[in-house]
């Protein structure tokens, strides 16, 4: 079967989770920016089947169970308030947003 | 086994860098789902496939079909993709890449230290997944299918034309 170190799994899920937090400071538009925190959410993923394969216990495959549950409320949710803003602002630009702005 | 992690792990990360990079928004959305089917890859052959089932499934399945979905109903927004480079000056990459690179170099610099031994992988198949998540983390369940039920109410509520 396949040897392979638990270092190497870690480093995908940190470059993963990396990557989703570039997307997210780099986007304007609000669904891109979901979209990076999807690639953030499968980063944590891969590091919990990683450390299920080194302890060969199904706990961390559980959890990644619980990460799809919460990423797809998380979506549900958030797709259904960027449609409110767009409706209300006609524009899905993060920084056109600042009404709060004293 | 252990060359198809390394290929789909490149695969899943250069992929998820095109997917937050590029502009035009179907392509991002594309870019991502082939993200999680080498994901899903690397699952199988980290012995977890009943992970890696659910990941097509629920993820590239389900919730990337919504986001399609959203991007089809604010149809201005999905086609603009001249807007979205021009949202994206070259200025603007610096600290994000600043950043995004810092952290990367830190996390993988502290695993690469660390240096652990090579592990020998055997499946944890459905079955131990299935009576873990049902004895143990039963809490955990019910937990999930309130947050779902919670996700649901407020995803209707805000969806609502009022």
């Amino acid at each position: 079967m396949a040897m392979v170190p638990t270092g190497h799994v870690l480093i995908v899920a940190a470059m993963l989770v990396s990557i989703g937090a570039f997307g997210v400071l780099l986007r304007r538009n609000l669904l891109f920016m979901l979209l990076a925190v999807e690639v953030m959410l499968n980063g944590a993923a891969l590091a919990f089947v990683g450390a299920s394969a080194r302890w060969q216990q199904p706990d961390g495959q559980v959890f990644v169970v619980f990460i799809m549950a919460m990423a797809a409320a998380e979506v549900a949710v958030g797709l259904a308030l960027i449609l409110q803003i767009y409706r209300r602002a006609s524009t899905l630009d993060a920084d056109a947003l600042d009404q709060l702005r004293g | 086994m252990t060359q198809v992690f390394y290929i789909a792990s490149a695969l899943a990360v250069i992929a998820a860098l095109l997917a937050v990079t590029r502009s035009n928004a179907l392509h991002a959305v594309l870019y991502l789902v082939l993200s999680l089917f080498a994901l899903a890859i690397d699952f199988l052959a980290l012995g977890a496939p009943f992970v890696a089932a659910l990941e097509i499934i629920v993820y590239a399945g389900a919730i990337v079909v919504v986001i399609l979905f959203v991007m089809m109903m604010v149809a201005g927004a999905a086609t603009a993709h001249a807007q979205e480079r021009a949202w994206m000056p070259p200025r603007a990459w610096v600290v994000p890449t600043l950043l995004a690179t810092s952290l990367a170099l830190l996390t993988v610099g502290a695993l690469a230290i660390s240096g652990e031994q090579a592990i020998e992988i055997t499946a944890v198949g459905p079955q131990q997944v299935g009576a873990a998540l049902f004895t143990t983390y039963l809490i955990g369940v019910e937990l999930a299918s309130v947050l779902l039920l919670a996700g649901l109410v407020g995803a209707y509520y805000l969806g609502s034309d009022d």
